[in-house]
């Protein structure tokens, strides 16, 4: 595919000292990837970022489902940054999406209404305290990732080829909404050909695929998947994806927000629960990855360090063909050896678990 | 005898150049190109008579080319002008009693609006894309074969806040049908889908040639704007949009889509509004006539006059009838003079 | 399979690549005229049965264009012919052979 026309989307990246958001919600589903995330930065590119442990939600969340007004949301936001500041550093980088989104719009907001912006200083101020330091900088991580992606490119321990065939991995990369559809000049490649995640996968190897529902939401849209009587608009949407995926014969999906990272990969179990369909090759889901595993395992990070035994997708087939080599048997021990627990099995993994040691025996 | 600049040689610059030429002024006809003929050496035929534009073309150029006060300077750029003189790029500065800017408009770029993949998927074509298709005698697919199914989207880069152009480009949607129906007739057995706002049928002939291409041709209309173009896996384009008028959503997979691109004014419009008092820019970037309705080719500026669609979409006719009417008002004041 | 307390969603598009499209490119065959339609919509304005009912002639065809006769059939049940319609349409297609056309071709699926 001719993507030459990111490169008229430059947006400008800091190389060095970040000040780290995190995501509320990645923890739960894929709880290796910010941890990966700082030692990929901090230990395999020797960059120095720091992991605040008192910043909070951006509440973007109750924001987007109506419940946290947008005079809170700006001041959160501003304590957010005014931590930043007293942290001695200039560069915010936001793990989420939706926080990149939120960051960005209250920003441009800010701009356009700088009376808005005086009202939140001295809402702050009242509340903690503390003063507002705007970002020289703003970033989403997956941007970071893409700006040293060369660099990764040269530590790579394997490549994103196929290690059976040495063809290509074939790749499905999924933006999140908030990345580049609220101002498409915040995102690499801008809203309709967005390169963030095609320029890793094209850095390391893979392959990206462009199918007709590409740039289609996963669906979540918070107040479409908080309501229990509402979800059947959302897992449609990323039905619709999926299905329009499918003949491509992706190996893996990659996505940028935690949201469509985690729908995406569920959502396979419950359509297959539902309707018996699966996606993937050899009867099996398609795995979906974060960036961050998918760097990981660029890197030669060990899959369950990484987390990814809590995907619901199983990715040792995806392992296999990258040519990862990984302990069958430690899929599910946690950091000190001792069992997670194991999930049942499902048709989207093609009853897999079966073939695994039984750890309990 | 008395000498007057023509920028511009589309239809609306050498008509006025071949009219002041036949009163007896000597004209410079100055092209940016390097050759005379404007947009319409580009184009195949023309609405609603399918008459080849080089029917109107040649003996245009016929004319002005054997005038002998008409000297034709190709690959000329004009940098800016003022009353009595014009400036070229080059820094040559041309003495004149009158000046005739009939520099035209800028064809939409397409890929500006990305979501319809135009330059990044093959098959996805501008209607000017086809013109030169139709020229070449070979409208293909990029694989060589016949296209079955063909959509034409209308309004690309006109009524478009998005992309600063609000205003109706005039002339697409009579191209769209136009094109709608030379491709049925080139490919009688394709279905041909065109997906339009608002049809604009306004000249004569034009809307008879609309009905005609429902009627005899058969030709689809959906009444609902393209919002996303993407590949298939058999190598296709899928479309979607709404039917506005079943208040559905609908998608359809193409093997060509067709943009009918809009007009754009030119950027040096406001080069040469900054260049001399009394020529001034409208909100949609064309040049401001002196009054809409009885001095559409005088400026505010001594001596200086437009033809054409320098100042707002115009057909060829309504180019033609402008090039003469700036003669007229140049060759009243070179009189009184 | 599991009852997770709601369904996939139906999508609503209209997908031209999925519809048979064969009945209505014939019917459009027989009656050209129809591909005039230009959506103005006096047809439903004055339709005595659109005044009672939710029928709308201008959405029925256009969906039977489309390759949409789900329901198509039943929903003509409901124009009176009276012609009205056929009074006011400014392309003069012949509205009530439409309706009777329409029923024809559908009642033959």
């Amino acid at each position: 595919m001719k993507r030459s026309s990111w490169t008229e989307y430059q947006k400008e990246i800091a190389d060095n000292d970040y000040y780290y958001a995190r995501s509320c919600i990645r923890q739960n589903f894929f709880p290796g990837s910010e941890k990966a995330f700082l030692n990929i930065i901090g230990k395999d590119l020797g960059l120095n970022i720091f992991d605040d442990p008192i910043h909070t939600s951006c509440t973007g969340i109750g924001y987007h489902t109506d419940i946290v007004p947008l005079e809170t949301i700006m001041t959160v936001v501003a304590r957010q940054f005014a931590l930043m500041g007293e942290a001695g550093y200039e560069n915010f980088i936001s793990s989420c999406i939706t926080s990149f989104g939120v960051y960005t719009e209250i920003l441009a907001t800010w701009e356009e209404f700088p009376e808005m912006e005086e009202k939140t200083r001295e809402s702050l101020y009242k509340a903690t305290g503390r003063q507002l330091c705007k970002p020289k900088n703003l970033a989403h991580t997956s941007d970071i990732i893409f700006h040293h992606r060369e660099q990764i490119a040269r530590q790579a321990k394997h490549r994103l080829v196929n290690a059976y065939t040495g063809e290509p991995l074939k790749v499905v990369e999924h933006i999140g909404c908030h990345y580049a559809k609220l101002f498409p000049k915040s995102g690499i490649g801008g809203s309709e050909f967005p390169y963030v995640l095609a320029g890793m996968v094209e850095s390391w190897g893979g392959e990206i695929i462009d199918y007709p529902e590409r740039r289609h939401c996963c669906g979540f849209g918070f107040r479409n998947y908080l309501v229990q009587a509402n979800r059947g608009y959302s897992i449609a949407n990323s039905h619709r994806k999926l299905e329009s995926m499918a003949p491509y014969k992706p190996d893996f999906i990659v996505s940028n927000c935690p949201g469509c990272a985690m729908f995406l990969d569920k959502w396979q179990y419950t359509i297959a629960e539902m309707e018996g369909k699966v996606y993937g090759q050899n009867g099996r889901g398609i795995p979906v990855l974060t960036y961050e595993e998918m760097a990981g395992l660029v890197l030669g990070y060990d899959p369950w360090e990484l987390g990814m035994q809590m995907h619901q997708v199983d990715v040792e087939p995806l392992l296999d063909k990258i040519g990862v080599e990984y302990d069958p048997a430690a899929k599910y021990l946690g950091r000190d050896g001792k069992y997670i627990g194991r999930p049942e099995a499902a048709v989207v993994n093609s009853c897999s678990q079966n073939a695994f040691l039984n750890i309990k025996k | 005898m008395k000498h007057v600049t023509v920028i511009g040689s589309g239809v609306a610059g050498m008509r006025c150049a071949a009219e002041l030429a036949r009163e007896g002024v000597r004209v410079t006809l100055l092209e940016k190109e390097e050759a005379i003929g404007g947009k319409l050496r580009r184009w195949h035929k023309l609405f609603p008579t399918f008459t080849p534009a080089d029917e109107v073309l040649s003996p245009l150029k016929k004319e002005v080319s054997e005038n002998e006060n008409i000297t034709i300077r190709t690959e000329c750029e004009v940098k800016d002008v003022r009353t009595g003189c014009v400036t070229l790029a080059t820094g040559e500065e041309i003495a004149c009693d009158a000046i005739v800017i009939a520099t035209g408009f800028t064809v939409f770029d397409a890929s500006v609006k990305e979501e319809y993949g135009y330059g990044i998927y093959d098959n996805v074509i501008t209607s000017a894309d086809l013109e030169e298709m139709f020229n070449k005698g070979s409208v293909t697919l990029k694989n060589g074969e016949k296209p079955k199914q063909i959509a034409i989207l209308h309004c690309v880069g006109s009524r478009d806040e998005k992309v600063c152009q609000r205003h109706c480009s005039k002339v697409c949607c009579v191209t769209g049908v136009k094109q709608a129906i030379e491709l049925k007739s080139l490919f009688p057995q394709a279905e041909v889908f065109n997906f339009y706002m608002d049809i604009r049928m306004f000249g004569p002939g034009y809307e008879e040639m609309y009905r005609e291409a429902q009627q005899k041709y058969n030709i689809h209309f959906v009444r609902g704007r393209i919002s996303e173009v993407g590949p298939t896996f058999d190598h296709r384009l899928q479309i979607k949009a709404e039917d506005t008028l079943t208040g559905r959503p609908l998608k359809i997979g193409v093997d060509m889509l067709v943009l009918m691109v809009g007009m754009k004014a030119n950027d040096m419009n406001y080069a040469l509004a900054r260049s001399v008092e009394g020529l001034s820019v409208q909100p949609s970037g064309f040049m401001q006539p002196s009054d809409p309705f009885g001095g559409i080719v005088r400026s505010n500026a001594d001596g200086i006059f437009y033809a054409g669609a320098v100042t707002a979409p115009k057909n060829v006719c309504e180019a033609a009838g402008e090039g003469a009417s700036a003669a007229c008002a140049v060759l009243r004041m070179l009189n009184k003079d | 399979m599991i009852d997770f307390g709601y369904t996939i969603s139906k999508p609503r598009i209209i997908d031209i690549d999925r519809n048979n499209m064969q009945p209505s490119y014939d019917l459009l065959k027989e009656m050209p005229e129809l591909q005039t339609c230009i959506g103005c919509g006096a047809c439903t304005a004055v339709c005595t049965a659109g005044g009672l009912t939710k029928f709308n002639f201008r959405k029925v065809h256009t969906l039977v264009r489309r390759g949409e006769y789900a329901g198509a059939y039943e929903e003509l049940n409901k124009c009176m012919m009276c012609g009205k319609c056929r009074l006011v349409c400014p392309r003069g297609i012949n509205t009530r052979a439409v309706v009777m056309l329409i029923k024809r071709k559908l009642g033959e699926l």
